[in-house]
């Protein structure tokens, strides 16, 4: 029996062949050329910026900005340059990274393998996602206030202190997730051969994870590298070579914001070279965590 | 409960010696786990309701029941895995060999270690094959690498998967298929050498000859093991098992045992109308 509520009648079959009606077929096609519209519109500025500091960067760079100390202003027969905004960068970045990670991947193991659930792991995690939040400069402020002011002098330690505060939280929240994707079952799997709860975590739920704890952990660096903030009040500046942990120490970002507003000609275009390489720097960093994903899809 | 001082599967010492003295096993008849009046509770809410059994040294007891009537939770509460995933509560006794694994004294790396699972979907680690089966031992202490070599291919032999992966020993565990997968699982737990295998619905994530496989295997291992069995196939209880408990809930959605009795004595002529029902296709 046909049923005309549900259209079962088999006299009534479509033919499949049949093109849409012409409204509809114009609003599919208009739908999707606002969608392309929209997403060249968010590309814009992204690809602006980078043709900008390409145009203006690019020119200059060459081996002798990447090896030689800034030029006095005025000087011309010095080779000009921002090796030690560079060395400054890694160190300080290598250094907050040192700390950083091992207690931040630390905390994300605490709060899904031990802590999971407690009171404890909720609150930490709050705070972990409300200090993700907090501004740059505040934190730059707040290393001042504690190694600055107390050490009476501006230092690649306190820059570090800044940049690993700012860091931890991202490398917190970041693993926890990596760790949360692995699967209970590989937990389980490993109790039930007799192991202990610090060995399922080290050898089995660290292992899964690794590749996106990783990724978590480069995009952190890549942000670190690129703060200027907290390293205006803390490490400051200088034209010179990196002269200890303890003295003022040059970085790329804070040499980029110091020279773009340099009335000097050689200054500005030195900035736009600087800021080439951070930029280089960054997107090499992008690309390994990329990488590093990549390889875990192919093993899956 | 005493723990019997006579069996020296003792789990309360936490040493990390490796060589263990190799001990004389009860008689086939004589129950590797007994289980008494075991009430479970997940929380404040009661899952299964005084179960007693017995489960037998050497032999294949399977574990059959309609959705919901706690099998899983019966076999997990043997290992003590149950723990892991929720917060649970246990009245009654759980024997192995003579010692109550419920006891606060109990070792639980050691407990599971002598009680061995196989869970209901592969769940390989994301390592090599080799590593795989390599990981229990490895966890329990060391071992020379020719140890080791020998330990793994022999409990790939034993899991009838040896010739398929001896190949691919160090390619990642994750490409093989799913029922290779599972005789992994089942090889990497048989490296440990458990005295009890525990294997929660090992096939219903696998195909009709995958099954077959395994079920060869539970046949190959019965000797050597006790194996418990969780499945909701019948004819696979009666294919593999010796011993076959029957499970079931009443209105209050409380899971407790039926009947109890060898295989074909369940199948044939239950004792139980409920059991013949579910047997027999009309309920579950």
């Amino acid at each position: 029996m046909a049923n005309p509520e549900f259209g079962y009648d088999s006299t009534e079959i479509e033919d499949l062949s049949q093109p849409l009606p012409p409204v509809r077929q114009l609003f599919s096609y208009a739908m999707t050329a606002i969608a392309f519209l929209f997403t060249g519109l968010a590309l814009l500025p992204l690809f602006a910026i980078l043709i900008e500091i390409l145009r203006q960067g690019l020119p200059n760079l060459s081996l002798e900005t990447l090896v030689s100390l800034p030029a006095p202003v005025g000087v011309t027969d010095q080779p000009n340059g921002f090796a030690n905004a560079i060395v400054g960068t890694l160190i300080m970045v290598g250094l907050a990274s040192l700390v950083s990670i091992p207690i931040g991947v630390m905390t994300a193991i605490y709060l899904t393998e031990f802590g999971k659930g407690g009171a404890i792991a909720n609150s930490i995690r709050f705070i972990a996602t409300v200090l993700s939040g907090v501004p740059s400069i505040v934190v730059g402020v707040f290393a001042y206030g504690v190694i600055v002011l107390t050490t009476k002098s501006f230092s690649a330690i306190a820059g570090s202190f800044a940049l690993a505060v700012l860091m931890l939280p991202v490398v917190v929240l970041s693993t926890e997730g990596a760790l949360n994707l692995v699967s209970n079952s590989q937990r389980l799997a490993s109790a039930a051969l007799g192991s202990s709860r610090f060995q399922t975590t080290w050898r089995v739920v660290l292992l899964s994870a690794l590749p996106g704890i990783t990724t978590g952990v480069l995009l952190a660096v890549a942000r670190a590298a690129g703060e200027t903030a907290p390293l205006i009040f803390t490490a400051l500046f200088s034209q010179n070579w990196f002269s200890g942990l303890q003295n003022p120490t040059p970085s790329m970002s804070v040499l980029i914001y110091n020279y773009a507003n340099s009335p000097y000609v050689e200054q500005t275009s030195l900035a736009w070279t600087a800021s080439v390489v951070l930029v280089l720097m960054i997107l090499l960093i992008n690309i390994l965590s990329r990488l590093v994903t990549r390889n875990r899809l192919d093993i899956q | 409960m005493s723990s019997n001082p006579s069996h020296s599967t003792d789990l309360n010492v936490d040493t990390k010696s490796p060589a263990n003295p190799p001990e004389a096993l009860p008689e086939p008849g004589i129950p590797a786990m007994r289980v008494k009046d075991l009430s479970f509770y997940y929380g404040v809410r009661k899952a299964l309701e005084r179960v007693t059994v017995d489960i037998y040294q050497g032999r294949v007891t399977a574990i059959i029941g309609p959705s919901g009537c706690g099998k899983s939770t019966f076999i997990k509460a043997l290992n003590r895995i149950s723990e892991l995933e929720a917060q649970v509560q246990v009245d009654g006794l759980i024997e192995f060999f003579g010692q109550d694994i419920y006891s606060s004294r109990i070792n639980l790396n050691r407990l599971r270690r002598q009680i061995g699972m196989v869970f209901q979907k592969p769940n390989p680690f994301s390592m090599s094959v080799y590593d795989n089966v390599a990981y229990g031992i490895r966890v329990s202490g060391r071992k020379s690498k020719s140890e080791l070599d020998d330990i793994v291919e022999l409990a790939l032999m034993n899991a009838a998967l040896w010739d398929e992966v001896k190949d691919v020993l160090s390619k990642s565990a994750l490409g093989l298929s799913g029922g290779q997968q599972q005789r992994l699982c089942i090889a990497r737990a048989l490296a440990v050498k458990p005295k009890v295998l525990l294997m929660d619905e090992p096939c219903s994530a696998l195909d009709p000859i995958a099954t077959m496989k395994i079920e060869d295997l539970i046949h190959e291992l019965r000797s050597d093991l006790t194996i418990v069995i969780v499945t909701h196939n019948m004819q696979q209880a009666s294919r593999v098992s010796d011993y076959t408990a029957f499970f079931s809930t009443d209105e209050s959605r409380i899971g407790h045992m039926v009947e109890f009795g060898s295989t074909s004595q369940i199948f044939r002529a239950a004792n139980e109308a409920r059991t013949r029902d579910y047997i027999e296709g009309r309920f579950g």
